[in-house]
């Protein structure tokens, strides 16, 4: 298992990578890290011509604070994440994720930026940042652009960039102090790619309510109004009754019907509600 | 000095080079001009090769079975009567058989380039029916694996005793039982490199092996070379567990290259190779049936046992080592009167299978197990009690079980009171009866055996396969400076036999373990020996190194109480001194004068010197029985299907041990792996014989966030039979767990009516399915009184 040929840039900044990436006469693999390209250019399920290194780009490593969210590049480490070498906005939610992702060795090398535009449906990043309410700041040829998180991921490890577009930096809100967050992924063992991933976030000061059902069979299902989980009447913080039938129907209607596979997904979901006190 | 002989907890001499990272393993090698090898394999899992298309820029690159001119196909043939004989290609000729099989090779400066131009090749195949599923390949019509068989039968056996006297007992328990195929998964893979040397003209094959004279008779009579012309080298070697007791047609292939090109040519497994081309183990099929009275009291076992045993018969275990073992193991360390066991190894179009750490053990153990769980529930009775009527009494040993094992020391019941008591299973019965906060089912299981291990020449005549052990040898050498050299046959990849032979040594001579140097793996070094397998090295080479000892205190003694000036039954050999009446001298001395002042010996002196090869077998040679029982705590999640163990307790009886510290190691690692088997590990193929796993995502391996924390408590019941009352160990730890992690998920389920697990690896979906079935039929259940 080794790699067919390649040749190797590291550019040094973000206009040297987009001149190399846009190239169309070659086929270009952009390297953020590597954990899953890595493997993939071994077992030669990828074989591209031009591999371009990001990691030596400082721009794509800056962390920017302001009052109501961060810009974190996409260089950034789940390891920066996890240890909180990148200030945490999210009460400690997005540490959390980091914390599960694959292994520490993985987390040291594998980039926040990188796991995203992977974009493999199993991953921790598509799911919890979809459910954060996080936008993905993209440069290309034209300029620069923002997508929702939801709006990045096209299908299983697709993405909506366009030839010479990259991914720059994830703008992540900055939440209430009063902001409830649950996560939780099932796996076979520690470090494995999720079976199953939910997420909820809420926010009512910042007038937020998301759920996310995530490490589907395709893209994380993204419910921006989580009160369509909830049937009965809210009661204090408790917006009601979780309404498992109505995520059934939400993973039916986007092509899960394996019976067990679901009904992974809907504990994880109710368990994410129950850690998020919801419950 | 003190404290380094038998039973010392020393640390490893090993380790100084294996845990700085400084070991030498076969992908470390560097030889000059070296090339590199990869192998087109079949992707499918049965055709017939119609052409072989290699791309004009690497003709001379690329060589197939037709350039393998005067190389015999791999034989193991069993003496056992009906066997069939598989002849396995070390490139394929005319057909492939199996998903991975080799069709051709291609070299290269690196392994990159030669995975291009294999890359560059094209097979055209006329794809056939595969046999995917060993009870399909047992039925009339089944497509063929090897078509002047007429079937797809290795071999049948049977074994009946007394099968009549069991049928009407009140409880009849009836279970379809299987355990999933698996890899062995050892850290390093198979690796080989090889070059023809002229100054001796030999063949210097290093390969990753864990027995490297078999591998040099293999090679012989595959190349047609004398054995002397052919030296085998097994440097460090990252983990064998069977997977590296084989003889490769890599192995056969790169050495015809080697002697071909002229210049040293590698090749280094994969793990992908490992996982879907080389070799697969453990996957069996059973239909048994339990008998029991009432009382749970035993009555007789009748099984149908099936085996996937591949496309090819291995060198030398052959095709039907394990199911042949299934028929004579089967019960266990029970004791009962009746008992029938009909055998079927099926050819297949998968890999061969080839044993793993446990061999058949694992399989039987968890049908078994299983079964005695059920009839348990039938009759009402608490598992442990139902096995503590049916065990054999330590007041029956040596005892001789209904397929006539000799079980030669123990106390079975008293291992498993002991286990139980430390689980301490009234409190865990109790706790079940309040349930647990957070919506999960706990549950306790168990398992016991007993291990057959360092069997020996008997045994092995029967199956009369290519390999049959005899005396297990070794030298033992002092060197001029009273240090010692032992040689060995046998090879050490995570035994620790550097250091527990010194300890052996050690014992007999009292040289301080620092000054003694195993040397293992390397044919022109060692005498001949089967290898490490079967759990046998500390009973046979430990048993010859404690002779050879022996022979040399002997010899000192002689030379030392000539310079003590005292009859040689006058002194002792002890604490690397001969001690005499009112003097003493050191075995250094006694050295010094050997090899340095031959001038001062006595004129009658023994003039083999300080140097011995001696021979050993047990007093017994039908193999020592280790036995140990496993109980499990585990915790189910019912809305998801995890299990996790909460607790884990061993106790292991493997009569005087060495070095407890290693043993506790050995019983962590073959439990560790026994996990993979209970809860993790499985190969699955499609329809066409396609295997599904081919990367460690896929297959997934247990971590060690994965592996409790064990509770390891030893009995010490010695073995009449050998030096020190040893038994062997090595395999044990991985046999229970299946069995012993799956009745405690059934007992866990019990609450719900969930239906039992009866296949291997206990997965979530497998956990999620029996709790759907619940209420619904109960399976192959049958129960009349």
């Amino acid at each position: 298992m080794k790699p067919t040929r390649f040749e190797y840039e590291r550019p040094a900044d973000i206009a040297g990578a987009i001149a190399l990436i846009r190239r169309e006469d070659i086929a270009v693999k952009i390297l953020a890290g590597g954990q899953s390209l890595g493997p993939m250019l071994n077992l030669r399920l990828s074989q591209p011509d031009l591999l371009v290194d990001i990691t030596g780009i400082a721009e794509l490593k800056r962390v920017e604070e302001s009052a109501d969210a961060i810009i974190v590049g996409a260089c950034v480490t789940h390891a920066d994440i996890e240890d909180a070498r990148v200030p945490d906005v999210t009460g400690g939610a997005l540490p959390g994720v980091a914390r599960g992702i694959a292994y520490r060795a993985v987390r040291n090398r594998g980039t926040i930026g990188g796991s995203l535009s992977h974009a493999d449906p199993a991953a921790d990043w598509v799911s919890s940042l979809a459910a954060i309410g996080a936008v993905v700041m993209i440069r290309g040829p034209a300029g620069q652009r923002t997508l929702a998180i939801e709006d990045f991921m096209t299908g299983v490890f697709e993405v909506a960039l366009d030839p010479g577009e990259i991914l720059e930096a994830v703008r992540i809100p900055r939440l209430s102090r009063s902001a409830r967050w649950g996560f939780c992924k099932i796996c076979r063992k520690t470090g494995e790619l999720a079976q199953a991933i939910a997420a909820v976030l809420h926010d009512p000061e910042r007038s937020v309510f998301r759920a996310v059902i995530g490490a589907t069979e395709s893209m994380p299902i993204v419910v921006s109004d989580a009160t369509s989980l909830f049937s009965g009447k809210p009661s204090g913080s408790v917006p009601g009754v979780f309404d498992s039938g109505a995520a059934k129907r939400m993973l039916n209607a986007s092509g899960m019907t394996d019976p067990l596979d679901n009904q992974i997904h809907v504990a994880a979901l109710r368990r994410a509600i129950e850690r998020a006190n919801l419950a | 000095m003190s404290g380094q002989g038998v039973g010392a907890r020393v640390l490893r001499k090993e380790d100084g080079r294996l845990m700085r990272g400084r070991g030498q393993f076969v992908a470390d090698l560097r030889l000059p001009r070296m090339k590199d090898v990869a192998f087109v394999r079949s992707p499918l899992a049965h055709a017939n090769i119609r052409r072989v298309d290699i791309p004009p820029a690497y003709r001379g690159d690329v060589y197939t079975a037709d350039d393998l001119v005067g190389v015999k196909p791999i034989r193991a043939v069993s003496g056992l009567p009906g066997f069939k004989i598989s002849e396995q290609p070390s490139l394929a000729a005319g057909k492939v058989r199996h998903v991975g099989e080799l069709v051709a090779m291609c070299v290269a400066a690196t392994r990159a380039d030669a995975e291009d131009i294999a890359a560059s090749v094209r097979l055209d195949l006329d794809e056939l029916p595969a046999v995917h599923d060993m009870l399909a390949g047992r039925a009339p019509g089944a497509p063929l694996v090897h078509e002047s068989w007429g079937d797809n039968i290795f071999l049948e056996t049977n074994v009946e005793v007394d099968m009549g006297r069991a049928l009407n007992a009140p409880i009849k328990v009836t279970r379809e039982i299987n355990t999933a195929r698996q890899c062995q998964a050892p850290i390093e893979g198979r690796g080989v490199v090889v070059h023809w040397d002229n100054r001796l003209e030999q063949l210097v094959v290093y390969s990753a092996t864990q027995m490297p004279h078999i591998v040099r008779t293999g090679l012989s009579d595959c190349l047609g070379l004398d054995q002397g012309q052919i030296r085998v080298i097994s440097p460090d070697v990252g983990g064998g567990f069977g997977y590296k007791g084989i003889l490769l047609p890599e192995e056969v292939a790169l050495c015809w290259l080697a002697m071909r090109c002229g210049y040293p040519v590698r090749w280094i497994e994969d793990r992908r190779e490992h996982l879907t081309a080389s070799a697969n183990c453990r996957e069996h099929h059973y239909r048994i049936t339990g008998y029991a009275d009432r009382d749970g009291r035993l009555l007789g076992i009748d099984c149908e046992a099936t085996v996937d045993s591949g496309a090819y018969s291995s060198y030398p275990f052959s095709a039907c080592l394990e199911a042949a073992q299934v028929a004579s193991i089967l019960p266990g360390p029970y004791d009962f009167p009746a008992y029938r066991c009909r055998t079927y190894s099926v050819a297949t179009n998968k890999c061969p299978i080839l044993p793993y750490r446990g061999v058949a053990r694992t399989g039987v153990c968890f049908a078994l197990e299983l079964v005695l769980d059920a009839i348990a529930r039938e009759a009402g009775i608490e598992p442990h009690e139902m096995r503590l009527k049916n065990l054999v009494r330590p007041e029956q040993m040596p005892f001789d079980n209904i397929t006539n094992k000799h079980f030669d020391s123990g106390d079975y019941p008293e291992a498993l009171r002991r286990a139980i008591a430390a689980i301490d299973l009234p409190a865990i019965r109790e706790r079940q009866k309040r349930g647990e906060a957070d919506g999960r089912l706990i549950g306790v299981g168990m398992a016991i055996y007993c291990e057959q291990a360092a069997h020996g020449t008997s045994v092995y005549a029967g199956w009369g396969i290519p390999m049959v052990p005899g005396y297990e040898q070794a030298t033992a050498r002092v060197t001029p400076d009273g240090g010692l050299e032992l040689r060995v046959g046998v090879h050490s990849h995570g035994q620790s036999l550097e250091t527990t032979l010194a300890q052996v040594a050690h014992e007999v001579l009292g040289i301080d373990i620092a000054k003694i140097n195993v040397v293992h793996g390397d044919t022109a070094f060692t005498p001949y020996s089967t290898g490490t397998w079967g759990s046998r090295c500390m009973v046979m080479a430990g048993g010859a190194v404690s002779r050879a000892c022996q022979e040399i205190a002997r010899r000192a003694a002689e030379i030392g109480s000539w310079l003590l000036k005292t009859d040689i039954d006058q002194v002792s050999v002890r604490d690397g001194q001969v001690i005499g009446p009112s003097s003493s001298v050191t075995l250094e001395e006694v050295a010094r004068i050997w090899y340095l002042r031959p001038q001062d010996l006595p004129a009658h002196v023994n003039p083999g010197g300080l140097e011995v090869t001696a021979g050993y077998k047990p007093a017994r040679d039908s193999g020592t029985f280790s036995y140990g029982a496993h109980v499990a705590l585990v915790a189910v999640d019912p809305e998801i299907g995890n299990v996790e163990i909460l607790d884990y307790v061993v106790v292991e009886d493997g009569g005087k041990l060495v070095n407890p510290m290693v043993v506790d190691g050995q019983i962590y690692g073959g439990v560790a792996q026994g996990i993979g088997t209970a809860l993790y590990e499985e190969m699955p193929f499609d329809a066409s014989g396609q295997p599904l796993a081919s990367t460690l995502a896929d297959y997934l391996l247990p971590g060690p966030t994965e592996v409790p924390q064990l509770r390891i408590l030893h009995m010490e019941t010695l073995s009449p039979y050998t030096e020190f009352g040893v038994k062997g160990i090595g395999e044990g730890g991985a046999i229970a767990p299946p069995a012993a992690i799956t009745n405690a998920v059934n007992d866990a389920l019990q609450p719900l009516g969930a239906a039992e697990l009866l296949h291997s690896p206990i997965t979530p979906r497998r956990v999620l399915e029996s709790i759907a079935a619940a209420g619904h039929s109960r399976g192959s259940r049958e129960t009349h009184s």
